[in-house]
């Protein structure tokens, strides 16, 4: 499809600059994948070094393996020319090195300056915390963030860019070398947003090594001195931001001749299962209109926080609607509730599997027919006979791999508890069939069996909706791909034609030609 | 089927076993307890097993049992209910009272109305309105508490003349030479005890209490469930008011009192676990039986009754320990 990524200017050959930090061979395996296989990483003092790649790449696994939260299985890092290693993330604090989340992680009823020294509260004689020091100590990091909270407010009080900025305030605290950012503007408004920058830059210029994780090209550029891609558990390459553009990025993030088998799509599609007309939910998403067709597999792309669950939650009847409408079939409906949605043929594969989709208490038999109990029951008494069927219907058309009916579903690989979770919908006999974030956490094999099932599916006759932030996946496996960014549908396309760089730019708000150049914000 | 196929097959069945063989022993391991204390009384005391004296501890338990059942379903789903104490003493005040007032039949039937008014009221607050269950109930207890006492006046009421109604049938009644609160006990937990384990509303229930999430996105109406749960909980009380009403011929304000905690020590040591989604009315027997013939058993061996309060505690203790120690090696297991 592309063009191997030959780096004649990719590296960077500054030799003299010294990293601080270097990360060399790093080999990470989970059970059925290699979540890094070699990969090499090193940041300098004082420079913003921007780690990318697609949802599963390996990002956030390499940054773990760096702060401790898990052990490489090969490779060392070493820090300021010496080789350490963490056995955990408190060790890898002591070190200088510094993880902040996406998620946060305060105590919402505490003050900041509590969340700010927790575990190292300032104390005096005869243990007791000293609140005058705890407080000088607090307001001194606090002006140096420029913040405009105070040490007593209470955390919970807080908009949630005020939060990222304590958690910020809590790393200072430990004098950190490294600082590394995992997508810290997914939850940020775009008002927001030069704050953390700010405190980013004066970070860097304090010396302070950075990495920073996001899949937002505007910010990549504005801040960072070089970018390396990681791409299915490999190092990529590594390019001076200054050197190259927005396209080259994203062809070395994403340019590889996809191993899914287009030509397995459905290609018959008779009328409108789905039809959303100018849906909105107050302050999630709004005015969203499309549809889903018999036969067809529609893709909806973007990044997490883009509202598209919250789409199918609507749709499923677990929010309301503030505005617009929902048709069945033609027919314009309100679904009251799940209840109310399978009674009308409409089946959710929902994102968590342990949370949403599984009673993990229940063996595998009873999950499958927990949405269809009606139909295995006369009279409200359960028949084991039509259960066993059921069950050994879908056990044998889903190759779902267990050793017998009455295996608690905890037991089973993600796979196969996911098959479950299909398997429980397709006893209902659903019209339209939701699905989102089918394959996360999945090993590559099952997952090839699951898009494949997909399309058996729609081929068969179900309407599909496929929520995903997994691009091969959304491309392998749709007919039409729906981009979403921060609540709004921006752009349709037909998956066998868009171009990788043209949904990229959809789900990340940048309204631009495909070959346009692009959005550097040079020399912050 | 390749190499590592087979090996996880392999790995997979062997843990299946460890599952069923763990399994085993929990459910088993009540009955060992229940057979020592058998064994370890019947040493002390010739009466302890004899024939007179059994009846008489599965009839006195019958009483707790026949409320256990009902809550055995609220906990399986996921809540708590402990208003049933003073429920109790309400319905059992009520029946006695209007007894004689409006004749055994109504008083009956507005027994059983106000208790599933109550139960109701317990449902729709925390099933509908999904308020914390334990916070509710408790504050169902005092409430209903308080209104005993306001309908009473705070005296004791009975019924007048004892000998000449029907009603003395559900406290002091034999039928086949066995008492009716046995018979009831029986009759209740076979039939409950068939709903929870071979219908679709105890799947619904299992589910609830084992995942309230993926329960309402499977489609399953959770608030309707938790409500009839309470419904099903009241229905025991009521069913116990009259075995009580019965029994004396007369009821105190608060006769129901401290029912709520000997329920739960039942529950408890029969090992249906608080956290919802598991357990059984069959093991709940068990559990009431055990109490039942541990407090009988210091009674003949001659310790005053309050010891048996003592011991319960410990019971309690232990058995909820031992449950959480099983739910932690499961966390453990299934962490694979």
């Amino acid at each position: 499809m592309t063009a191997p990524a030959t780096n004649n200017n990719q590296r960077s050959v500054d030799a003299s600059i010294k990293p601080v930090l270097r990360l060399e061979g790093i080999t990470k395996r989970f059970p059925g994948v290699v979540a890094l296989n070699n990969v090499s990483f090193d940041v300098r003092a004082g420079e913003v070094h921007a780690l990318l790649g697609e949802n599963g790449a390996g990002k956030s696994t390499l940054m773990k393996c760096l702060a401790g939260k898990h052990q490489a299985e090969e490779g060392s890092i070493v820090l300021e020319g010496q080789k350490v290693s963490f056995s955990d993330p408190m060790e890898a604090k002591q070190h200088g090195i510094v993880l902040i989340h996406q998620e946060l992680s305060l105590v919402s009823d505490l003050t900041v300056a509590e969340n700010i020294f927790l575990g190292s509260l300032p104390l005096k004689w005869p243990n007791r915390v000293d609140w005058k020091k705890l407080r000088s100590d607090t307001d001194k990091i606090l002006s140096r963030l420029q913040c405009t909270f105070r040490a007593d407010d209470l955390v919970g009080d807080l908009s949630i860019a005020k939060k990222q900025m304590v958690e910020i305030a809590r790393a200072l605290v430990f004098t950190p070398k490294i600082v590394v950012f995992d997508e810290p503007t997914a939850s940020l408004t775009d008002h927001e947003k030069p704050v953390l920058f700010n405190v980013i830059n004066s970070l860097r210029e304090h010396g302070v090594g950075i990495v920073y994780i996001s899949h937002r090209m505007d910010e990549i550029f504005a801040l960072s001195q070089r970018i390396t891609v990681l791409r299915d558990g490999e190092y990529n390459g590594t390019v001076d931001t200054a050197q190259t553009n927005e396209d080259e990025v994203t062809k070395l993030m994403i340019g590889r001749s996809l191993e899914l088998d287009h030509s397995s799509k459905p290609t018959e599609f008779k009328e409108n299962v789905l039809e959303v007309r100018n849906l909105s939910v107050e302050g999630v998403f709004k005015d969203i209109s499309f549809n889903v067709r018999n036969g067809e597999i529609v893709g909806m792309y973007g990044l997490v926080g883009a509202g598209r669950s919250e789409i199918a939650e609507t749709i499923f009847g677990l929010r309301r609607p503030s505005a617009g409408e929902i048709l069945l079939e033609g027919e314009s409906v309100t679904v009251k509730s799940p209840h109310d949605a399978v009674a009308r043929g409409i089946a959710l594969v929902p994102e968590s599997r342990k949370e949403q989709g599984l009673v993990l208490g229940l063996n595998c038999r009873d999950n499958i027919t927990l949405s269809t109990l009606g139909s295995v029951s006369s009279l409200g008494v359960m028949s084991p006979k039509k259960e066993l069927e059921i069950y050994e219907k879908y056990q044998r058309e889903l190759k779902i791999k267990t050793p017998g009916w009455a295996q608690k579903v905890g037991n089973l690989s993600g796979g196969n508890q996911q098959k479950i979770v299909i398997g429980k919908w397709l006893t209902t006999h659903p019209k339209l069939l939701i699905l989102d974030e089918p394959t996360r956490g999945i090993d590559v094999g099952s997952k090839a069996e699951i898009h494949a099932l997909i399309k058996d599916l729609a081929k068969s006759g179900y309407a599909v909706l496929v929520i995903s932030s997994e691009m091969p996946e959304v491309l392998g496996v749709s007919n039409r791909v729906i981009a979403m960014y921060s609540g709004q549908i921006t752009a349709e396309f037909n998956a066998d034609t868009v171009t990788e760089d043209e949904l990229v730019q959809a789900i990340t708000g940048q309204h631009k030609p495909a070959s346009g150049t692009p959005l550097h914000a040079a020399g912050v | 089927m390749t190499p590592i196929e087979q090996a996880e097959s392999i790995s997979s069945k062997l843990k299946l076993n460890r599952v069923s063989l763990k399994n085993f022993l929990t459910t088993q391991g009540i009955l060992i307890v229940f057979i020592i204390c058998l064994a370890g009384f019947s040493m002390f005391s010739d009466r302890f097993l004899s024939e007179e004296n059994i009846m008489t501890v599965i009839r006195q338990a019958s009483m707790i049992g026949i409320i256990a059942i009902g809550v055995t379903v609220v906990i399986i789903g996921g809540n708590l209910d402990l208003s049933v104490g003073s429920m109790l003493s309400f319905a059992t005040v009520l029946v006695v009272d209007l007894h004689d007032k409006i004749g055994p039949t109504n008083a009956i039937i507005v027994m059983f109305a106000m208790t599933l008014l109550i139960g109701a009221i317990n449902g729709l607050l925390i099933g509908y309105m999904k308020l914390n269950s334990l916070i509710v109930t408790l504050a169902m207890l005092s409430a209903i508490q308080g209104i005993t006492l306001i309908y009473t006046g705070g005296q004791n009421v009975d019924i007048a003349n004892q000998d000449a109604t029907w009603f003395a049938v559900f406290g002091r009644g034999f039928v086949g030479g066995i008492a009716v609160p046995i018979l009831m006990f029986a009759v209740l937990a076979l039939c409950v005890h068939f709903v929870m384990r071979y219908t679709s509303y105890g799947r619904r229930i299992f589910a609830i209490g084992g995942n309230p999430t993926a329960a309402v996105y499977s489609g399953i109406r959770k608030s309707r469930c938790v409500f009839t749960t309470y419904m099903i909980s009241a229905f025991s009380v009521g069913c116990a008011a009259l075995v009580l009403g019965s029994r004396v011929m007369g009821s105190q304000n608060n006769v129901g009192q401290g029912y709520e905690l000997l329920v739960l020590a039942g529950i408890i040591l029969g090992g249906t676990s608080l956290m919802g989604g598991a357990g059984s009315v069959w093991k709940t027997v068990i559990g009431v039986l055990i109490l039942g013939f541990i407090q009988n058993g210091l009674l003949l061996l001659g310790y005053p009754y309050y010891t048996q309060w003592l011991v319960t505690w410990v019971i309690i203790i232990v058995a909820v320990w031992l449950d959480l120690a099983n739910q932690r090696k499961r966390l453990f297991t299934s962490h694979s």
